[in-house]
């Protein structure tokens, strides 16, 4: 009962927010533009003077990119296991945001997270209980470890997180691939850098297991951790120290070492934590989608993360349901390129235009003529010099 | 040439800034505008320049009705302007702050630079500035960077200059150099308009006041005429208590030790040079001192927020030279900060927040991992009351109060628990009359509780009134301990100014 | 006061007494490196400068010698210091380490070391045009993270109107794509007066789907869009005759020249021209200029436009300068290093021009490094141009300041 009460409070909270509208009109606006763009490109149709089948294009990729991410158990099921990692290291962006860094090294972080997890899953063999946890602290460790390393950077020498976090994404990668050709980490039969298999119970469970014979249902326990994590930030956030810590130094440096904050502690802190929220990321995705690790098996996650912690204005809510829309393009924009000549890269193009439009609630409200207060997004990070 | 204000409203979401203000300047005088802090004097000098778009009334020259707007144009009918916060590029030498906007340039537009030093150096000599072109603006004192900014306007002929609060950085020499400096402008025929909240100099240099309050101007008085009382009371619009009324201190055992204290800056710079002083419970210490002269620097280090190079600081015997900012908080060190923007509050967040903001560890708001927000929210509400706060809510953002009640904020969140030692910088800057009587009271009613209290402030009567005993900061040196009840404010600020009075009293 | 008092030592700060430290620190860890690792292969290495000459370099002894000369120059920094002599000690033993690392890689054999140089000059050219838009944007009070983006939009339009219109009209089409996705971020940041970082990100991705969702539905199906043939090098008359130095300066693509035109353009104008007052005042105090008549408002507009036709000129090196066409995701994060050579070069075109270099030079060793047998895994190799900045921005960058303003949007009231 008391968990309908205050989902039924959230969503009420969320109907009376001009940002809930803003955002509606955002994503209308996105696709809007999205639709010109299908048209445009449309050029053999446009060069035979076929406009309107051009334009029943957009209809057919607009009504897949709805079935494809809500239409059915197994496009939710999609929508769940792409949101998945979103979820998690937009956590990750987002709690780096609070604190005044901008990390965009959640991708570096999620490989670290995402080797260490692995290791522990084809390492050991069960049991279940015992392995999965492991595996995912163990993710949560490595990212953390990783996402360190800036921090420290950072409180230590005063180095800029964004040139540190770019360089150290670079540098994961290529330490993924050559630990991926190393005995300890390459299958046995293999000569490409591709991984050893998760064992068995080390798997994380499929959300859907409980259905006989649907393994199209993909999504995976990782989503729990996710909404965990998300939980476990919005309490941080509010109701502990470190949290109200975090705000204090995000929000104004100066004020926060007045009163007598260790702000290099803290520097430091949110780092690890962002870090080991990609971790965490990571090993979902080892130990819940793929099994096994190949070279790329971050792939733009982290970046997608920065657009998803701007969007939810690095609230705990907002974070998830950015990620969750995200999400849901991604499944949706799969199901898209297969049943149209429309690839799925539209879908970027939306999250860019989506990003852009809510951050301007003063263009929104001209091209819709409508009343929206004036919610900026505010400045998502202390500027680039100090 | 003669300038006319018409009707002038300004309207800002919520207040009307400027309501009907009718003034007008002859050629040759100079017209004080005098009101507190938030009366809108600024905003009616930023509608003259044409920075804000007046909603109403109309701005007169010589007869004809002009509309500025922008800047340029206020420039180019002869308006200039001398900011309260300087609009100068600290970065940039002062030739390149002077023609910025007026570059004489040569081929392909490039910037003819030796032009632009002949420029400020004629200027310079003409008005007796003494001036280097080339020396960087962050480099210079700020009455030298003052007079970069008179030059500015003076290189672009203005006919009419407004200074907003000229005399608030400077040191009495300073101030004395200044008023001669708008001697000079007069007399070149120039008209000059004097914004200011303090009365003395407004009496001593105006031809006419008008006293601005609420957007309104409530009064034009003959400066020859009027005593400071009468316009204070015009400026606030009740009576005012211009002195602070304290009974005499009863000193009791050193609480705080300063023994050869040095800092250096992140420059290398030597700002605190060998600093000696004691502070007894019960008594209130102020430090007089023109801005930069290694006050921020000193107040720093008594509270941990920089390091020092030398020397050391104990707290009721005990060393507490390299303890942390959080431990001397807990020794029951209260520091209200010189920059409450910057440092005393975070804006963002809630005035409950802000009120736990140095106090969020303590045992009564958390257990060291878990906030406990109900705690804090009562507390914060009864400090509200306590501290006559005007808050809609505890939960408004912080940065949606006046100047005034936010400093209620750091003062109550301070004050409100058992200390040995206060530690104030510029505690009353930037705030109307009514929270200045307020917080002044507040901190004597601290010192005779016994509570240690260093005053550190630039406003010499401030530190006078306030204090029981008087220390000098000049370029990082204490170089006078006084008794401000029988020193002059003349002396004072001739040891501020780094000079030594003739006749001795006490040094 | 006391005579000892009298004598008071010239005291430095922390901050540069910690980077000394570093400098040092640094030194030695180099010679550490140059004594373990690079001395560890005997054989010479053969440093081909011009076709008819080898320079032999004996790769254990030189490194030997070196790690010797550094692990000195080490101590005697953090003993005594060089002063202001810091810099220049630190940027020989860095070039001479990286001569040693050479010779280390390539003992026994020998490799067209002209050859690498000017693969190291040609490669920087799009981050030192990103790099120059970004400084332009900065410099004028607009954070520019949608260098990436300007450069990634510019290649596919300049890869669609080259095929189509040949290459000169290719590099127009890109200007006006880098103008086009300026204006976008002037007129949000500007105008609606959003974040400039998130602007700038939403640029971003915006360029990287937009230019990936037209390849893929557009130019796989109209091969005949996506190919041309790119610029060839002109050799500079009596310059390029110069040995080695013709070769790797002056022997180069126009897109080569062009950059260096920026460099010396934009250096000149930010520092000698009344633009160039105006575009550092506003970045810096905005007020101060507005205050002064200067429309801050029109000035950044127009700065971040020019920035955009800059980074444009800088996505046309792709498919104009280098490989004939346009692949998805073809500027794969040079943007972002351009970004960190803005920072990196303390947002001075020379400086960033010196930052892009270290990057080119980067690419052109691990293009190198791939023919060459050295014994460790290639991903280190590949690695070390990030771990190098890392460590140089940690080390001796540290707290750089960019322009006070930036990222701050202007209110004219």
């Amino acid at each position: 009962m008391k968990i309908v009460v205050t989902l039924r409070k959230i969503a009420e909270r969320i109907a009376r927010t001009s940002s809930f509208r803003l955002t509606l009109l955002a994503v209308l606006s996105a696709m809007v533009v999205g639709a010109f763009i299908i048209v445009l490109s449309d050029i053999n149709k446009l060069q035979n003077g076929d406009i309107l089948g051009a334009i029943k294009t957009v209809g057919s990729a607009y009504w897949a990119l709805v079935i494809g991410s809500v239409g059915s158990l197994r496009a939710i099921s999609a929508t769940i296991n792409s949101a998945t990692p979103l979820i998690l290291c937009g956590v990750s962006v987002a709690v780096a945001f609070k604190a005044g860094l901008f990390n965009i090294g959640a991708t570096g972080q999620m490989l670290a997270g995402g080797m260490a997890a692995l290791w522990v899953g084809f390492a050991m063999d069960g049991p279940g209980f015992v392995q999965v946890p492991l595996a995912v602290l163990a993710g949560a460790l490595g990212g953390a470890a990783y996402g360190a390393i800036p921090g420290i950077l950072k409180a230590r020498t005063g180095a800029h997180e964004v040139i540190t976090t770019i360089m150290l994404n670079n540098m994961a990668g290529f330490l993924v691939l050559w630990l991926l050709k190393t005995n300890l980490y390459q299958r046995e039969d293999r000569t490409d850098p591709i991984s050893k298999l998760v064992t068995a119970p080390g798997h994380l469970p499929r959300l859907f297991g409980f259905m006989d014979n649907r393994p199209d249902l993909i999504a995976h326990a990782g989503f729990v951790v996710a909404i965990l994590a998300v939980i476990v930030y919005s309490w941080f956030l509010n109701r502990s120290t470190t949290g109200f810590e975090f705000r204090a130094f995000g929000m104004n440096a100066d004020a926060a070492q007045y009163a007598g904050m260790h702000t290099k502690r803290l520097t430091v802190m949110a780092m690890m934590f962002a870090g080991g929220f990609a971790g965490l990321a990571g090993s979902a995705e080892v130990l819940g989608t793929y099994g096994y690790a190949s070279q790329n098996f971050a792939g733009n996650i982290g970046y997608d993360a920065i657009a998803i912690a701007l969007l939810g204005r690095s609230t705990p809510l907002g974070t998830l349901f950015a990620a969750l829309l995200f999400g849901a393009l991604q499944a949706g924009g799969r199901q898209m390129q297969a049943n149209t000549d429309v690839p799925i890269d539209l879908i970027v193009v939306l999250r860019a235009l989506i990003v852009m439009f809510i951050a301007a609630p003063l263009l929104i409200k001209a091209i819709w003529r409508i009343k929206v207060e004036p919610t900026s997004l505010g400045q998502a990070f202390r500027g680039q010099g100090s | 040439m003669q300038l006319e204000l018409r009707g002038i409203t300004k309207r800002f979401p919520g207040v009307t800034a400027n309501d009907n203000v009718n003034l007008t300047l002859k050629t040759g005088e100079v017209l004080c505008l005098i009101g507190e802090n938030g009366a809108g004097k600024s905003t009616l000098m930023n509608v003259l320049y044409g920075m804000y778009k007046p909603d109403e009334g109309q701005i007169v020259l010589d007869g004809e009705s002009v509309v500025f707007t922008s800047p340029a144009d206020a420039i180019a009918a002869g308006i200039g302007m001398l900011h309260q916060h300087f609009m100068l590029v600290p970065v940039f030498t002062v030739a390149e702050n002077v023609v910025l906007g007026v570059e004489p340039t040569g081929r392909l537009g490039s910037l003819d630079i030796d032009k632009a030093r002949e420029m400020v150096r004629e200027v310079s000599d003409r008005y007796n500035l003494n001036l280097d072109p080339d020396a960087i603006i962050e480099d210079l004192p700020v009455g030298v960077q003052q007079r970069v900014e008179i030059v500015k306007v003076l290189l672009r002929d203005a006919k009419v200059v407004v200074f907003d609060e000229p005399t608030a950085v400077l040191t009495p020499k300073e101030i004395i150099e200044f008023f001669e400096i708008v001697k000079t402008l007069i007399a070149a025929g120039r008209g000059v308009v004097f914004i200011t909240h303090k009365l003395k100099e407004a009496l001593n240099v105006a031809d006419r006041i008008a006293v601005l309050r609420r957007g309104q101007v409530v009064g034009e008085v003959n400066p020859k005429a009027a005593s400071e009382s009468q316009i204070a009371e015009m400026m606030v619009g009740r009576p005012v208590q211009l002195i602070v009324d304290k009974k005499p201190h009863a000193p009791g055992e050193v609480v705080l030790e300063v023994k050869d204290l040095s800092v250096v800056d992140a420059d290398g710079r030597t700002m605190v040079d060998h600093v000696s002083f004691n502070v007894r419970a019960g008594e209130v210490v102020g430090i007089a001192g023109v801005q930069g002269n290694g006050q921020t620097e000193l107040v720093d280090a008594l509270t941990g927020l920089r390091n020092s190079t030398r020397g050391s600081v104990a707290l009721d015997r005990q060393d507490i030279t390299s303890a942390s900012p959080r431990v001397r908080h807990a020794k029951g060190i209260a520091h209200i900060p010189e920059d409450r923007q910057r440092q005393g509050l975070v804006g963002g967040l809630s005035v409950a927040e802000n009120l736990v903001l140095t106090r969020y560890h303590d045992e009564e708001f958390s257990n060291g991992i878990i906030m406990d927000w109900p705690a804090a929210h009562h507390a914060a509400e009864n400090l509200i009351a306590e501290y006559d706060v005007r808050t809609p809510s505890p939960d408004v953002e912080a940065s949606t109060l006046s100047g005034g009640n936010q400093q209620k904020v750091i003062v109550a969140r301070e004050l409100s628990r058992p200390l040995r030692l206060s530690i104030a910088a510029q505690p009353t800057r930037g705030v109307d009359v009514g929270s200045i009587e307020y917080i002044h009271s507040r901190i004597i009613k601290e010192r005779d509780t016994g509570t240690a209290v260093l005053i550190v402030s630039t406003e010499l009567d401030e530190v006078m009134a306030l204090s029981d005993r008087l220390l000098v900061m000049y370029r990082g040196k204490i170089v006078a301990d006084l008794d401000p009840k029988v020193t002059s404010a003349m002396d004072v600020g001739l040891y501020m100014a780094g000079s030594r009075p003739s006749n001795t009293v006490n040094a | 006061m006391s005579a000892v008092d009298a004598v008071v030592a010239p005291l430095i700060s922390a901050e540069q007494r910690k980077q000394a430290r570093s400098v040092g620190f640094t030194l030695v860890v180099l010679g550490i490196v140059a004594a373990f690792v690079l001395g560890n292969r005997p054989g010479d290495a053969g440093f081909k400068l011009v076709d008819s000459y080898i320079f032999v370099i004996p790769a254990q002894p030189f490194a030997r010698i070196l790690a010797l000369v550094l692990i000195a120059l080490g101590a005697a920094q953090l003993l005594k210091g060089f002063g202001k002599w810091t810099n220049v000690v630190l940027g020989i033993a860095a070039a001479t380490f990286v001569i040693s690392f050479l010779a280390w890689a390539a003992s026994g054999g020998s490799f067209s070391f002209t050859g690498m140089l000017q693969d190291t000059v040609t490669r920087s050219v799009p981050i030192i045009l990103g790099a120059i838009a970004g400084i332009v944007c900065e410099r004028s009070g607009i954070i520019n993270i949608a260098i990436e983006g300007q450069l990634l939009g510019s290649a596919f339009a300049g890869a669609v109107v080259g095929s189509l219109f040949g290459p000169w009209a290719g590099i127009l089409g890109a200007i006006a794509m880098g103008v086009a996705l300026s204006a976008i971020l002037a007129v949000f940041s500007i105008r609606y007066r959003v974040d400039q970082v998130i602007v700038g990100f939403a640029i971003n991705f915006f360029a990287l789907g937009l230019t990936s969702f037209l390849a893929a539905r557009v130019l796989t199906e109209h091969p005949d869009y996506n190919i041309l043939s790119p610029l060839r090098p002109i050799a500079l008359p009596l310059l390029s005759d110069i040995p080695v130095i013709g070769v790797v300066l002056f022997t180069q693509t126009l897109f080569v020249y062009f950059a260096y035109m920026a460099v010396a353009i934009a250096t000149w104008s930010l520092y000698h021209t009344k633009w160039g007052l105006r575009t550092r005042a506003i970045g810096e105090y905005p007020k101060a200029a507005g205050t002064l008549g200067v429309d801050v408002i029109k000035l950044r507009y127009r700065n971040v436009l020019i920035a955009g036709a800059v980074a444009g000129v800088g996505g046309a090196w792709w498919p104009i300068g280098m490989v004939g066409r346009f692949d998805q995701n073809i500027t794969n994060g040079r943007g972002f290093i351009a970004l960190a050579a803005v920072i990196f070069g303390r947002w001075h075109p020379v400086g960033a021009l010196s930052a892009a270099l270290v990057f080119g030079l980067a690419e052109a060793i691990q293009l190198k490094m791939s023919n060459l047998d050295t014994g460790i895994p290639s991903e280190f190799l590949l690695m070390a141009p990030y771990l190098v900045t890392l460590v140089v921005v940690a080390g001796f960058v540290g707290r750089s300041r960019g322009p006070k303003a930036a990222g701050q949007p202007y209110d004219a009231q």
